[in-house]
């Protein structure tokens, strides 16, 4: 059965009513240049059968190995009450509705999941999310540079310590709006950001807490600071950590102006990189720059509780071209599961999780210490993840120590040409004292067979 | 029947300017508010913007639809009315007293007087409902 249910003789007809000839005469106004034409790359279909079949030996690969990449995407245990409620047929549906006279618990469940992200983060007002925690960067980015009444700057200073791949996903985002992302380098000792050493207008300062290393940048200083310079703060946060870190709301004098991140590790699982949860907090006085749905409660005829899309004049179905987003969906399942996972979580559970994660990695840290051969990188706090520096090219110990079912990390030298002797190693709850003794013997072993 | 003051001057956009010196008074018609039905909120500019004539300065949204608001003459906006932000039905109740949006002290104060009249205004708006 074909994706596109039109049959030719529907196309005929439909072009014979607007009077063109084709549909290629129809996008004749696309440039040739912005087009992306034969897909080369992608094969012709496969049966069902034969889908079935790869998929199965290709999960068979995944399965062999026990993971300590982070960067970015975590791999925490989920109930498993949380993906069988969510596969559950009235809330497993293709398009997330909204129409309040038919889909009262969907706009619950919504209502729910940003009252949970507003008391984590410690934020006034939530959205019902978008599509990851690059996009929500970039959207915030775009949200800053809109609230910003008293800057009228199009700069935006980021901190060269958040995640690479989000900041690419930004420059790619705003680069054709007008507006200039300055990276700012981090400290080579400790890994974090500093106040800006060149003053200069900015419209908002985007850090990451923790960082892409793990560390803690001091937010603090550096929200008063943004402040003090007329631009807003943006934080950009794990949700996990928010049970053990100072809030975004609480940073510095007056808190972050606006709060986004990666909801993955709320219930979501790390498969092939999505999909994906951006959530997105702000200050109330903001919010009508905000993108996205926003569900509020109210009441109907008969004065019981209902909920319903609010502030829509913010978006796209109302305000057409000078909407706040192109953004006019969200993540409907996605915040299904986190909600589901966080209710059965509470605020005792996200924390033990957050906990065991962190002693994990100090307890990986000593072990790996120990041996004399591997230092951790970065000075100062961390969370749940560091980076650890050995004596040879961390791409030349991966291999070996795959060999032996252990994914030991991310090699930085991907990213940072200067850390290429790094591994980005994450641990979480999942991981036993044996796991985090199997991945020091593997460590060793490669390391041994490579002369160290 | 809406109300067209005639001491007023008018924007095709539905902007109602009202000068006092070299200081006028910005904000929307009766026609306009009763358009755009209940407004939940105004979105006003900065005082101390500088704005040109047709610069879109401002926003006002209703139950239906969200609007912008343009500059009528060049200038500095000087003051904005703050009551809007906790009682927007202001615009509605009285658009051309208390529901006012913001003033513009102008760099040509003759720039008005090339703006519609009342009954150049209601002329308009009397075609655009036919």
């Amino acid at each position: 059965m074909p994706f596109v249910p039109h049959t030719p003789n529907d196309e005929r007809i439909m072009l014979a009513s607007i009077g063109v000839t084709s549909i290629e005469a129809l996008f004749d106004e696309i440039p040739q240049a912005l087009r992306s034409g034969e897909l080369k790359q992608t094969p012709s279909g496969i049966s069902e059968m034969e889908l079935l079949r790869t998929m199965n030996e290709r999960a068979r690969l995944d399965e062999m190995h026990l993971s300590f990449i982070g960067a970015g995407a975590y791999e925490h245990h989920i109930p498993s009450a949380v993906w069988d409620l969510v596969g559950r047929g009235e809330f497993m549906t293709a398009y997330t509705p909204y129409q309040a006279e038919a889909s009262q618990g969907t706009l619950q469940l919504i209502y729910e999941f940003q009252t949970m992200m507003t008391r984590l983060l410690q934020m006034e007002v939530a959205n019902a999310s978008v599509y990851d925690g690059a996009t929500a960067m970039a959207e915030a980015i775009l949200m800053a540079i809109r609230a910003n009444k008293k800057n009228k700057s199009r700069r935006v200073l980021v901190a060269g310590d958040i995640n690479p791949a989000y900041i690419e996903a930004c420059q790619v985002i705003v680069r054709n709006q007008g507006i200039e992302l300055k990276v700012q380098g981090f400290n080579e000792d400790s890994g974090v950001i500093g106040l800006a050493a060149e003053p200069g207008e900015f419209a908002a300062l985007v850090v990451s807490y923790p960082n892409y290393f793990g560390c803690l940048p001091d937010v603090d200083a550096l929200t008063d600071w943004c402040h003090e310079n007329g631009a807003l703060m943006v934080g950009v946060v794990n949700p996990t950590a928010m049970a053990l870190l100072k809030p975004p709301g609480e940073w510095g004098k007056e808190g972050a102006d606006i709060a986004v991140g990666e909801g993955q590790p709320l219930g979501i699982p790390v498969s092939s990189g999505g999909p994906y949860l951006g959530f997105m907090c702000c200050k109330q006085a903001i919010v009508r720059q905000m993108p996205g749905r926003i569900i509020g409660r109210t009441s109907d005829v008969d004065g019981s509780d209902g909920f319903a899309l609010t502030l829509q004049a913010r978006e796209q179905h109302i305000r057409r071209a000078k909407a706040t987003s192109n953004i006019c969906t969200n993540q409907g399942l996605l915040v299904t599961a986190a909600t589901i996972y966080l209710s059965l979580l509470g605020d005792v559970g996200l924390r033990s999780v957050a906990i065991r994660s962190h002693q994990g990695l100090q307890q990986l840290l000593r072990n790996l210490g120990s041996t004399g051969k591997i230092k951790t990188r970065f000075t100062g706090p961390c969370f749940h993840e560091a980076a650890i520096e050995l004596p040879i090219p961390a791409k030349e110990v991966l291999p070996l120590m795959a060999e032996q079912g252990i994914l030991g990390g991310y090699d930085l030298g991907l990213s940072f040409r200067a850390l290429e002797n790094c591994l980005l190693v994450n641990v979480t709850e999942t991981k036993t004292e044996q796991d985090l003794a199997l991945y020091g013997t593997a460590l060793l072993n490669a390391l041994e067979a490579k002369g160290c | 029947m809406a109300e067209f003051p005639t001491d007023l001057r008018y924007l095709k956009s539905h902007e109602w300017v009202k000068q006092d010196g070299d200081v006028v008074v910005v904000g929307i018609s009766d026609h306009a508010q009763d358009a755009l039905g209940d407004v939940v909120y105004v979105e006003l500019p900065e005082v101390g913007a500088e704005c040109q004539a047709g610069d879109e300065i401002a926003v006002v949204e209703s139950v239906k639809a969200a609007s912008d608001i343009y500059a009528p003459v060049a200038g500095t906006v000087v003051e904005v009315n703050a009551k809007l932000e906790d009682s927007p039905e202001l615009v509605n109740e009285a658009p051309y007293a208390d529901g006012w949006f913001f003033k513009v002290k102008v760099s040509d104060s003759t720039a008005v007087e090339s703006l519609l009249t009342a009954m150049q205004y209601q002329a308009l708006c009397e075609a655009e409902e036919h």
